[in-house]
């Protein structure tokens, strides 16, 4: 067991803060103390803890590889959202964790990896696609199908370029509504699966977005023969502690963040998609 | 479970008059010594000092949404059944500062807690709540994690139970085998008796350190006869049920049944008022709140209680997850008699009858698990009549 409090917000300093989308930031943090690095499986994540305002879970949005610095991509949607956005180069941000499942990058090894991300979905996916374009030799396509609400809300642009230029990965993306100088997709992102190249029967599919959306998404795939074991999606509840004590993220019989966020679809076909579970 | 038998075990007798030792001795050793007291018009968990501090000739009246003390035609000590409250008041209090912090230049610095523990001894443990203890045991001394306040509170706890002399009008402790006679966990655990001119307690140990408590008072080996009143005491109590509840496949019978009529026929009723959970001896659910002090330079983090049946409890931006009544009361009543045991290897109910006491409007969980298993079959055939047919008679039976 660890011996550091699970309940203690480590300090970490912010090296950077960077817009992405007029409500969206990743911030850059960096350990005060920790020498060794930050460590954890793409898929996890961390309390985030603002001096005094509060803690909310998020998911850790950068390079596994890289244990030097620790990314976050936040969207300000709450008090505490909004003071992370809101803090500066220098100053500090408490973390605990890393806490839950990973994604299923071993699982994966050999199979085609379709990755579904509706809006700020795409940040707890980005680990996996570092991860993927380090090891692209050990996949077979790797598809990403990516929707936003509109073209101006749209994260990582200069990366949607680079992995589709530069690493052989079919990126995709829509959006639910544009003006006239958008040339790309407009619908929701599950018109995008049938243009896809992968082959149902050796593909491993990874979903994070709105509930609707990984629904929705959830037919698709399987209507186009991906098995329901082969889909993982990470799920967001309310959370509290992120070590399964306080009861917050509780979805049927799973804690959120300890047997989640990412589950593997066909363990929980009995509670996903009926309401208000 | 096991059921150690009364015939194979030693047994001891401790008058009346001696009782108030075995409590100096407690306090003696430097517990604190908390146990049941009329307060507030009902019986609640306080500090004791002496036996005066107990419920002498009270008990208690319980049905669904009732509860009234009334006096006892003797002096019995524990003579009523539980209280609102549970010992979960001690080891898992409703506020605990979990950490202080304090700004360091553009940083801050943790300062934990100094973890005192406190050291209980919980007198008058029902055999239901030494259950609901072992239950919350699992959630927090085991596990990856572990709660640290909790662990210290529990390793330190003395336990003395006392097998109920009755049963309350919403207790199923025999349907949830959780009960009425203590089987495990405690230091001491007595059965008072009442018979003819006599008033004693047949004690048995379950640690060293309850036979030396005991042997600290005046005590003897108990006789065939004082055994057989204790054991008849508990048998006519485990005949005095005022609930039962059927739990076969009890899991898989709530998992089949997310989608249930019956689930909006009790949001007609349910206040959300959280009762339910508040008096639950093995809800453990708990938020945090962070605050800071006027000048922002100081902050503290702060544990409490919380309760599924709170808008806020689900709350995701957006929106809560969980916003119909019906829902809440579906997580509360699935996580208690269903999930739970997908969670922790146990039922979340050890049938204390508290949350049906307590419930403004008197819902009854017993009541609820049955009109679902009652409405199965209907269900199985799968026909819209059948189930328009089955939410019918429940309304009927109201």
């Amino acid at each position: 067991m660890d011996t550091r409090n699970p309940m203690f917000p480590v300090p970490y300093y912010i090296r950077r803060v960077k817009k992405e989308t007029h409500d969206t930031f990743t911030i850059e943090l960096e350990p005060e103390n920790d020498a060794d690095g930050f460590f954890f499986a793409p898929g996890q994540f961390n309390m985030l803890y603002v001096f005094g305002v509060g803690e909310v879970p998020i998911s850790i949005s950068g390079d596994p590889a890289r244990p030097k610095t620790l990314w976050h991509t936040t969207r300000a949607v709450g008090a505490v959202t909004r003071a992370i956005c809101k803090l500066k180069r220098g100053g500090t941000l408490g973390v605990r964790g890393p806490f839950g499942t990973p994604w299923p990058l071993e699982e994966s090894l050999g199979n085609d990896v379709v990755i579904v991300a509706g809006g700020i979905g795409l940040a707890p996916l980005r680990p996996v696609l570092y991860r993927l374009i380090s090891q692209r030799e050990k996949y077979g396509n790797v598809v990403l199908l990516y929707g936003a609400r509109t073209p101006q809300d749209l994260l990582y642009t200069q990366e949607l370029e680079d992995w589709r230029r530069r690493f052989h990965i079919e990126v995709k993306i829509t959006v639910d509504s544009a003006e006239k100088n958008w040339s790309g997709n407009v619908g929701v992102v599950t018109t995008l699966i049938p243009k896809a190249q992968f082959d149902p029967q050796h593909t491993v599919a990874m979903i994070c977005g709105p509930e609707v959306m990984i629904r929705f998404t959830l037919m698709e795939l399987q209507k186009n023969g991906v098995k329901a074991e082969n889909i993982f999606v990470s799920m967001e509840r309310n959370m509290k502690c992120g070590i399964g004590l306080c009861g917050h993220c509780q979805f049927g019989p799973t804690f959120v963040c300890k047997d989640g966020p990412v589950f593997r679809y066909d363990r929980m076909v009995n509670i996903f998609g009926k309401r208000e579970i | 479970m096991m059921a150690p038998s009364s015939e194979n075990k030693e047994h001891f007798v401790l008058e009346r008059e001696y009782f108030q030792k075995l409590l100096d001795t407690l306090i003696q050793r430097g517990y604190r010594v908390v146990g049941p007291t009329v307060g507030e018009g009902a019986i609640v968990y306080t500090k004791l000092n002496s036996v005066a501090d107990l419920p002498i000739g009270w008990t208690d009246e319980q049905d669904g949404g009732a509860y009234r003390l009334k006096k006892r035609d003797d002096q019995s000590l524990f003579g009523y059944v539980v209280g609102p409250q549970s010992w979960k008041k001690f080891l898992l209090p409703s506020a605990l500062r979990l950490w202080q912090a304090k700004r360091v230049g553009k940083s801050f610095q943790i300062i934990p807690e100094d973890e005192k523990s406190q050291k209980f001894a919980f007198v008058g443990v029902r055999s239901c709540d030494m259950h609901a203890i072992a239950i919350q045991d699992k959630i927090f001394m085991n596990g990856q994690y572990g709660d640290s306040h909790y662990k210290s509170r529990r390793a330190d706890a003395f336990i003395l139970a006392v097998n109920c002399g009755k049963a309350g009008g919403t207790c199923f402790c025999v349907s949830m085998n959780t009960g009425p006679k203590t089987t495990f966990g405690f230091d001491l655990a007595m059965t008072e008796v009442l018979e003819g001119n006599r008033h004693y307690f047949v004690a048995e140990t379950g640690t060293e350190l309850g036979a030396e408590i005991l042997h600290t008072t005046p005590h003897k080996k108990a006789n065939k006869e004082e055994i057989f009143y204790a054991d008849d005491v508990i048998k006519k109590t485990a005949g005095q049920m005022g609930r039962s509840m059927d739990t076969t496949d009890i899991k898989n019978l709530l998992y089949k049944n997310y989608e249930h009529p019956r689930w909006d026929n009790v949001a007609e009723r349910c206040l959300a008022c959280a009762n339910c959970t508040l008096v639950c001896p093995t809800c453990f659910c708990t938020t945090v709140e962070d605050v800071t002090d006027l000048t922002g330079e100081h902050a503290e983090r702060w544990r409490k209680l919380d309760s599924c049946f709170t808008m806020d409890f689900s709350y995701i931006h957006g929106g809560s997850v969980r916003s119909s009544t019906k829902a809440r009361y579906r997580q509360w009543m699935t996580h208690k008699i269903a999930t739970w045991i997908d969670q922790f290897g146990t039922s979340g109910c050890v049938g204390c009858g508290r949350c049906i006491t307590w419930c403004p409007v008197a819902i009854d969980i017993t009541e609820e698990a049955r009109a679902i298993r009652e409405s199965e079959p209907n269900l199985k055939r799968e026909t819209a009549e059948g189930a328009e047919k089955t939410t019918h008679n429940h309304k009927e039976g109201i």
